[in-house]
């Protein structure tokens, strides 16, 4: 089984972020990269699915930040097996509609049995890189995916719907999935392993040509602005219940029978 | 393993007519020596021979270390133990025990064969975390945020000089001061992020200011010291904070530096030398015993309280100061200092250290009780009304075992919000 991981850098949430001074986008230079946590979820299926059918397992992204070896080190200490870049004059942020084009053109040539990727990415949020990987390498696609498991030369698929709704897909390999969550939580990568791996690995690099254009362009980038205010209410904590009860009534929130 | 059992031989008479009494009995017969396959010594050489966890195979199971080990108190443990379980057939690196050792040291004191569990136990964590067993998630998730976050909170580097603001006094970035100071204070990752931390931070700017004591920060540079998770068994995670921190200690001129835990004190004192980093370090309560005639006059306030002292592991039994935290809570006038029953060298361990940080919820499954609750409730018995502390992992732990035991009326305070409070007249 020839399992490929597209993965991305996002910027970590858990940092202030900064917008930069056209006010069109964040200020790249202040922002810390980490592993998109959904890649994170689409790797460990990956790994996942390596263990129960065999096969190796091939992580691939699009070099934005310079700093991408780091990813594709703790990538492999996670289990993957091989490990690929794509450099060339890429930026931080690179839109979702390029990464896709760039992916696309480096893995057609791996005829890749199973695409595992993650269903999203924090930055773009448009979920928008794994159908455009299918629709490039002409491949089935199934978005938010928690479990897969191969049988056959097929992949049965769990996807989740709205409103706890489930289903569960047959499709015929090879396919592109969209991985919401593995069914189990991604594994731990001991660090000494990872330090080890960074000074082994070979990753192999693969210089790309971007030929896609952005799907759409950001015209301005802001802070959510504060709107309204909270109103805060005094008394015993029966009145402020009642008061609690009869503004979700008048809201429509809650139906009073009395 | 094969446990095969050899029937014992009598070799005197079964039966035995004195007198013409018969006095026939197991208690006067004699048995050949038995030989004992009830355990093979394999799993004990598996461990003894992981580097580090030699000293596991010295145990001559005296058992000295049983009563002494803080988590036998609350549960069934201790070296002895250990060692006995391994011998008849456990699999460590799978076991929960793995993971209930805080290397508090106490077993190593009273151990005749220096059985020295602060080495054994984060050997086989690591290499049961490389072999990829069963790490608790709540110690995962520490771990992770560390490598991630440089801290074990989860907390944005850049955020960690935010603290600054509240203290109320300068408290320099050695960055923009431009110049060598006699002081770099290491504030850790306690004291910058976490609330009540905070409170000890802020505090100790205050002392150092009213002081005079030229100090200055590294702020947004600084970074986890790393050596409760090398404890824990992530030796990787600690070789890179280690080496990122030397390379940043380096970057400036100063005499000494002071931490605010005794956990940074063993990782810079002890550990870090290994790595080629050999620069003075002390921990603040031994710091400020040294301003002790220029700190008194200062301390106006009474504290009329009843003050225990919990000693930390790592500044009491790992570095050997008892001293100067008690100077320190003398000092403050109104404050009677009274101790609890186990204290100085036979202190009761508060469960924080060798990454039971990060390991409350997975030790509750396995302990009667935490050992922050123990030590809360040996406080409240002497009649306290505060808790001292000097180390940033217990003013949280024993806060929540203060609740979780009903102990509300106890107080938990570092002794630099202490002295700050004898300072400044706060209460």
């Amino acid at each position: 089984m020839n399992i490929i991981v597209p993965i991305k850098q996002v910027p970590n949430l858990t940092d202030e972020l900064e917008i930069n001074d056209e006010g069109t986008d964040l200020a790249h230079d202040m922002v810390q990269y980490v592993l998109n946590e959904f890649d994170e979820h689409a790797l460990e299926e990956a790994v996942l699915i390596k263990e129960s059918v065999g096969g190796t397992v091939t992580v691939i992204g699009v070099d934005t930040t310079g700093e991408l070896d780091g990813i594709l080190h703790l990538a492999l200490a996670k289990g993957a097996d091989k490990a690929m870049k794509i450099t060339g004059d890429f930026m931080p942020g690179t839109p979702s509609h390029v990464q896709a084009q760039l992916i696309a053109d480096a893995i057609r040539t791996l005829a890749p049995d199973i695409v595992l990727t993650g269903v999203q990415a924090a930055d773009d949020r448009d979920g928008q890189i794994g159908p455009m990987l299918a629709a490039h390498l002409n491949l089935p696609y199934v978005g938010v995916v928690t479990g897969v498991s191969i049988t056959d030369g097929q992949a049965i698929v769990h996807k989740e719907y709205a409103g706890g709704v489930m289903a569960e897909f047959i499709v015929a390999l090879p396919m592109v999935v969209g991985v919401q969550a593995a069914h189990r939580p991604p594994r731990y990568a001991p660090v000494s392993k990872i330090r080890q791996i960074a000074k082994t690995a070979r990753i192999e690099a693969l210089a790309g040509v971007e030929t896609a254009q952005a799907g759409s362009t950001v015209r301005r980038m802001f802070k959510p602005e504060a709107a309204g205010h909270a109103e805060m209410w005094d008394g015993t904590p029966d009145e402020i219940a009642e008061k609690i009860a009869d503004l979700l009534a008048e809201k429509g929130l809650l139906k009073r029978t009395l | 393993m094969t446990v095969k059992y050899e029937k014992a031989v009598a070799i005197e008479k079964e039966s035995v007519i004195v007198d013409g009494v018969d006095i026939s009995g197991p208690w006067n017969r004699m048995f050949e020596q038995r030989v004992i396959f009830e355990y093979t010594p394999e799993r004990i050489e598996e461990i003894a021979s992981i580097p580090g966890a030699e000293s596991f195979a010295y145990c001559y199971q005296c058992a000295k270390c049983v009563p002494v080990c803080p988590v036998d108190v609350v549960g069934n443990y201790g070296p002895r133990k250990l060692y006995r379980y391994v011998q008849t057939g456990m699999d460590l690196s799978q076991a929960p025990e793995l993971w209930l050792c805080t290397t508090c040291a106490n077993c190593l004191r009273v151990c005749p064969k220096e059985v020295n569990m602060v080495h054994i136990m984060p050997a086989v964590r690591e290499q049961a975390i490389l072999d990829g067993k069963f790490v608790p998630p709540e110690l995962q998730q520490a771990f992770e945020n560390t490598a991630k976050f440089g801290n074990p909170l989860g907390q944005p580097q850049r955020k960690r000089d935010a603290w600054v603001s509240k203290a109320g006094v300068p408290v320099p970035i050695i960055k923009d001061v431009g110049r060598p100071v006699a002081v770099l204070w290491y504030v850790g990752s306690y004291p910058s992020y976490h609330p009540r931390g905070m409170d000890a931070a802020c505090a100790a700017a205050r002392i150092f200011n009213a002081l005079g004591i030229d100090f200055a920060i590294l702020g947004k540079e600084e970074k986890d010291d790393g050596d409760s998770q090398r404890l824990a068994g992530e030796k990787g995670l600690f070789e890179a904070l280690a080496e990122y921190n030397i390379a940043t200690f380096n970057k400036y001129e100063w005499d000494e530096m002071v931490v605010t835990g005794p956990h940074e004190l063993n990782a810079f004192k002890k550990v870090y030398p290994q790595y080629g980093f050999r620069r003075p370090v002390v921990h603040y309560t031994t710091f400020l015993v040294r301003y002790l005639d220029r700190l008194k006059p200062l301390l106006k306030y009474p504290v009329n309280k009843k003050v225990t002292f919990h000693d930390p592991c790592y500044l009491g039994r790992h570095d050997g100061e008892y001293e100067a935290p008690r100077r320190l809570l003398e000092a403050i006038p109104g404050l009677e200092l009274v101790e609890m029953g186990r204290n100085r060298e036979n202190g009761y361990c508060c469960g924080g250290g060798g990454g039971g940080m990060w390991l409350d919820s997975f030790t509750t499954n396995h302990t009667t009780m935490r050992l922050s609750e123990k030590r809360v409730m040996e406080a409240a018995a002497t009649g306290a009304d505060v808790l001292a502390v000097c180390c940033p992992f217990e003013v949280s732990r024993f806060e929540d075992a203060v609740k979780s035991t009903g102990n509300d009326h106890l107080l938990v305070r570092d002794i630099l919000e202490l002295l700050d409070a004898s300072m400044r007249g706060s209460p």
